[in-house]
């Protein structure tokens, strides 16, 4: 049964139900695809004895007729989630040997929902980065390669071990966080589907924080319907987390109808940007088009401060980064580099502790936070943002979804945009504003490029309307029939 | 705004984060070129609007002081680097 590997969420489900095959068949079945898939890279830890434990337990629960919502399915945790008694990294030298003592509430969520763990995925370093670069442990590798060449390529990020795992069908699933576009933008760069869903819906707690007023989890899967199932296991009230927000969870698979006639769907006009690729363009046309052929009617719309998200971000994220990680003293967990005094302590942990990325943007943060400077770049970028989520605001009185690209060109190579970080952050160009607005959105992969590699197509919604993104979603998911899958290298 | 090499230093010192003198000069040239492209968020007019706080609107919630957790001294140090008896240990900070 070695096609296992490629059903989707939904499919296992039914398969298993159905009696056709048992967890613990399902679980061997994956844990032999990341046993071959090695040379990628996509974990840092492998937990394969939890995993058959956790089949095991899942299948004895079945017979007794206790079937939870991801019941026997096999998942890849992001190594950004607290799992107790399993080491979590962040993706930093600086939590060496980390193992909590607790579980995160994202995690507790799907286990409850009987889902089973084979490993942490890799990730950027503390979620900071858009192609997997900057992780202590190491490139994630794109499954998907050019036609024209055999270069590596990079999965996105900072969720590149995730997007890896499900892309490759070594997981079925992936859990991913999106600070500025950290689940979407390595969605689109493989073929799978991401989601984000509304700040607030995820708990973040037990989740190494980067940025606490963006960071939000959500599902990286092979399908719309798998994430809105695994959506709505994540989510839900969580009173540890002061921004978590209490509202009931709705049905999300329930929302997926394929009817969109007379949704209003929005096309931003500042997302045409000069330096997009032709390709895109014409994806995002194309999506437009299968849109208006469903029913729905297309409205053009205007979000005039949409140049200003990225340098916004790049303030509020580093600031709320360099307080949130002063906790990495080395007095409490991980790294410590000792030192002749206590604050040399701190600062040798810290300096040896931290890669490039990082300390750029602490350094950053704490500048922008520092006295005489807060008003000029932290309170203003604060400002700013707030002009942005109105520009939302305002097109949600007349649109219900907006389409736009996911990113503004395919995948690329290693060290293609290692030297200048700005451009590294322009990958994140169409992610970043909804991420400041703190709206849900979804990647849905919708074709691929003249050099074979998959584009993605980005629905944003309302606060709290996963429900419509969703349906949105799949109506594009249905009409760009994307099938291509990566020719599997990494076995051999 | 630009950031020299002592001001990169002093910033470092307040992050704590130890950076070696020959990376000071690359780092605020780095570090300039980031601040010099925020500048244009100065191009946004921003009278009268309020910093934006929150994401949902919504209240802080309220809740009995009474103490909900602890009572497990092993598992909070259990991740230490130097521990003695229950606490953490670091390097003596008073002579």
């Amino acid at each position: 049964m070695s096609d296992l590997t490629k059903l989707k969420i939904s499919e296992a489900r039914d398969g298993l139900k159905e009696g056709k095959f048992s967890s613990r068949e399902l679980i061997a079945a994956h844990l032999t695809a990341m046993g071959s898939a090695k040379g990628m890279n996509a974990f840092i830890t492998e937990t394969l004895d939890k995993a058959v434990d956790g089949a095991t337990k899942s299948d004895d629960r079945r017979a007794k007729g206790d079937v939870g919502k991801l019941e026997g399915i096999p998942l890849a945790i992001k190594d950004l989630f607290c799992t107790k008694g399993v080491l979590t990294t962040a993706g930093s030298h600086i939590l060496d040997g980390f193992t909590p003592q607790y579980e995160s509430t994202v995690t507790t969520n799907l286990w409850n929902e009987g889902a089973v763990m084979l490993g942490k995925v890799n990730l950027d370093e503390f979620a900071m980065g858009s192609s997997n670069e900057t992780s202590f442990y190491g490139n994630v590798v794109n499954p998907w390669r050019r036609t024209t060449d055999d270069q590596p390529l990079v999965p996105g990020g900072s969720s590149g071990g995730s997007a890896s795992a499900v892309a490759s069908n070594i997981a079925m699933g992936a859990t991913g966080t999106d600070t500025g576009g950290s689940i979407r933008q390595p969605a689109a760069f493989t073929g799978i589907v991401g989601m984000k869903p509304t700040y607030g819906r995820c708990s973040r707690w037990g989740v190494v924080a980067f940025a606490s007023s963006l960071d939000q989890a959500g599902p990286m899967t092979r399908s719309v319907q798998d994430a809105a199932i695994m959506l709505e296991a994540m989510c839900g009230f969580d009173p540890k987390d002061s921004t978590s927000v209490d509202m009931a969870v709705p049905n999300f698979e329930a929302a997926l109808t394929g009817d969109i006639r007379g949704l209003k769907v929005g096309i931003p006009k500042e997302y045409r940007l000069d330096g997009i690729s032709s390709e895109i363009s014409a994806l995002w046309e194309k999506g437009i088009e299968w849109l208006k052929n469903a029913g729905a009617e297309i409205v053009d719309i205007s979000l005039p401060h949409t140049k200003y998200a990225l340098p916004a971000y790049y303030i509020i994220a580093p600031a709320e980064a360099s307080s949130n990680l002063a906790r990495y003293d080395g007095v409490r967990f991980g790294l410590r580099v000792e030192g002749e005094s206590l604050d040399d302590m701190y600062s040798k942990t810290r300096g040896e502790g931290f890669g490039e990325e990082v300390k750029r943007r602490l350094l950053i943060g704490t500048y922008a936070l520092s006295a005489g400077y807060y008003d000029a770049y932290y309170l203003k970028a604060q400002k700013v943002r707030a002009r942005i989520a109105d520009d939302f605001k305002e097109a949600y009185k007349s649109v219900d979804v907006i389409l736009t690209p996911t990113t503004p060109s395919a995948a690329f190579a290693f060290g293609e945009k290692g030297d200048d970080p700005l451009e590294m952050y322009l990958n994140d160009v169409f992610t970043v504003p909804a991420s400041l607005a703190g709206l849900p959105g979804i990647s849905v992969p919708a074709g691929l490029s003249a050099d074979g590699l998959p584009l993605g197509l980005q629905i944003l919604g309302r606060p709290f309307d996963e429900e419509t993104v969703l349906r949105a979603a799949g109506v594009l998911e249905k009409a760009a029939e994307f099938t291509a899958t990566p020719t599997a290298w990494w076995r051999g | 705004m630009s950031l020299d090499k002592n001001t990169v230093a002093k910033v470092a010192n307040l992050a704590r984060i130890r950076v070696e003198e020959k990376d000071l000069e690359p780092m605020a040239a780095e570090l300039n070129a980031i601040l010099g492209w925020v500048e244009q968020l100065g191009e946004v007019n921003t009278d009268d609007v309020a910093p934006m706080t929150s994401v949902a609107d919504m209240q802080m919630r309220w809740r009995q002081d009474e103490i909900t957790d602890g009572g497990y001294q092993p598992e909070i140090v259990a991740n230490a680097p130097s521990e003695e008896e229950g606490f953490f240990a670091v390097p003596k900070v008073i002579e």
